[in-house]
């Protein structure tokens, strides 16, 4: 269907995926100013269910998720025993001993292996049901209009990280009101047979509202702008919470630990090795990925993340720097683009927050 | 994918049509493509000498940044100025308005005076399907 709609596809992780379908600046806009429609089928999706679930799950990755309410998610991790992220991941809570668990498609078999493996001795039963689910998101200020006509749902009782099971075209689907766009919108889980309709009916509401069909490269952008960190860039097995400034998803006071407690306890507790920060750049030239920042001349840290951000018209970026760099008064920031250095100014993340209505 | 069949090219996807003593140079439709949406494009300043295979400038777009090759060896005569303000016409129009700079030969006019390793529309087109 991606290929009808001519869109240029990208392998990622096994899956073939769409990176664009015609200029991924339009979409990107369109998403800001209306709405845009993904294929987010190749994430992950691992269900936890039976009586002990919660306190499976609670030992497992690094938040309280038994205190999760049924139709509630969270954003949370899973750390290796060193600290280190193995995943980011929004747990929905589907049901009073049910959560379905999201991962990141290059990382679902290491989400579902140790999942296994620390759940052992609790009441739980994991089951990876990636292929059992496809994930469609609509995001953008006009999602919940042109999603609501649409489903049985009440969406103006789904608060954001809310879900609730519901009809969409017909169809049975788990509805939530999350994202990685920095917009409001909605993420439907739904059969793989479903997926096409679903996909049509909100394509033939939403058009005239402006609603385009958008690839990964807009997806990136968008959580960029809106300072979201992603796995293999700010996230990775040698980064832990507190190092991406997300320490606040970690929860030590849960009854019986979890897996990197004790490596996790000392991080809170020390100084950080480095900071994630936002840089933009009044150059036209772009900070990719690996490049060096450099602080009065003298590399700081590297690049994470760049790109054009089609909302400010100017080149953004994350990078992990040294503590000093961000330290008032900052040095003179600038990143090296290909031997050039092109002044940086920090910037507080989100690069971009949506106006709420 | 549009390969015109007046024009050479060269493995960097680069086009150039020849006009007696000289050549305007810009990127194919394939690479405008491939690259997804120009936001910048660094040329090499009027009466810079350029040497073929050699990098005079730069294309960044949303996702990458590629080198500009000049596919000839010359003195560069005029760059595209439309460029600075709208680099997106690299994507809407890759072989009219989103022509990046000019060369006067070295080697002197007209198709004689090409780099023998310029390939044909037809070879062109076949490197691109190979590349898919």
């Amino acid at each position: 269907m991606h290929e009808r709609l001519g869109a240029t596809l990208t392998g990622f992780a096994g899956w073939r995926m769409p990176l664009r379908y015609q200029s991924e600046t339009a979409e990107h806009l369109a998403v800001r100013r209306a709405a845009g429609l993904f294929d987010l089928s190749h994430m992950g999706e691992i269900t936890v269910t039976g009586p002990g679930a919660g306190a499976a799950l609670d030992h497992a990755l690094v938040g309280l998720l038994s205190a999760v309410q049924p139709g509630r998610a969270r954003y949370t991790m899973m750390c290796a025993e060193d600290g280190g992220v193995l995943d980011d991941l929004v747990v929905y809570r589907t049901g009073s001993d049910e959560f379905l668990v999201v991962a990141n498609a290059a990382n679902t078999a290491v989400v579902d292996r140790e999942l296994r493996a620390r759940a052992q001795g609790f009441d739980t039963r994991i089951a990876d049901r990636t292929h059992d689910y496809a994930l469609i998101a609509i995001q953008g200020p006009e999602a919940a209009g042109i999603l609501g006509p649409l489903t049985d749902a009440d969406l103006a009782g789904i608060k954001y990280y809310a879900g609730r099971r519901a009809s969409v075209a017909g169809r049975p689907a788990w509805v939530a009101r999350t994202g990685y766009t920095g917009e409001d919108g909605f993420e439907l889980f739904c059969a793989p047979g479903d997926a096409e309709p679903v996909w049509t009916a909100l394509t033939r509401a939403g058009t005239s509202a402006g609603l385009v069909p958008a690839g990964l490269a807009a997806r990136d952008t968008l959580r960029l702008e809106a300072g979201m960190p992603l796995y293999g860039n700010e996230l990775g097995p040698d980064v832990t919470p507190f190092d991406a400034g997300l320490g606040r998803v970690v929860k030590f006071d849960k009854p019986g630990g979890f897996v990197g407690a004790e490596a996790l306890a000392e991080r809170a507790e020390a100084e950080p090795r480095r900071v994630l920060a936002g840089l933009t750049l009044a150059s036209r030239r772009v900070p990719r990925h690996g490049y060096a920042v450099l602080a009065d001349g003298r590399e700081c840290g590297r690049v994470t993340s760049g790109a054009p951000s089609p909302t400010l018209g100017t080149p953004i970026a994350l990078a992990y720097l040294e503590p000093e760099a961000v330290r008032d008064p900052a040095p003179g920031l600038a990143v090296d683009i290909r031997g050039r250095a092109e002044s940086a100014d920090l910037t507080e993340l989100p690069f971009y927050r949506r106006r709420r209505a | 994918m549009s390969v015109p069949a007046e024009l050479r090219y060269t493995a960097e996807h680069e086009w150039v049509a020849i006009d007696g003593p000289s050549a305007t140079i810009g990127i194919t439709d394939y690479a405008a493509r491939a690259l997804g949406d120009v936001v910048y494009v660094s040329l090499p300043t009027e009466g810079a000498a350029v040497t073929a295979e050699d990098p005079c400038g730069e294309v960044e777009s949303t996702k990458s940044v590629s080198d500009l090759y000049s596919p000839v060896d010359g003195e560069v005569t005029d760059v595209n100025g439309e460029l600075d303000d709208d680099p997106g016409l690299v994507n809407s129009d890759p072989y009219g308005a989103g022509w990046m700079f000019k060369v006067r030969l070295t080697a002197g006019t007209g198709e004689d005076a090409l780099p023998p390793g310029l390939l044909s529309p037809a070879e062109y087109e076949e490197l691109i399907k190979e590349s898919d």
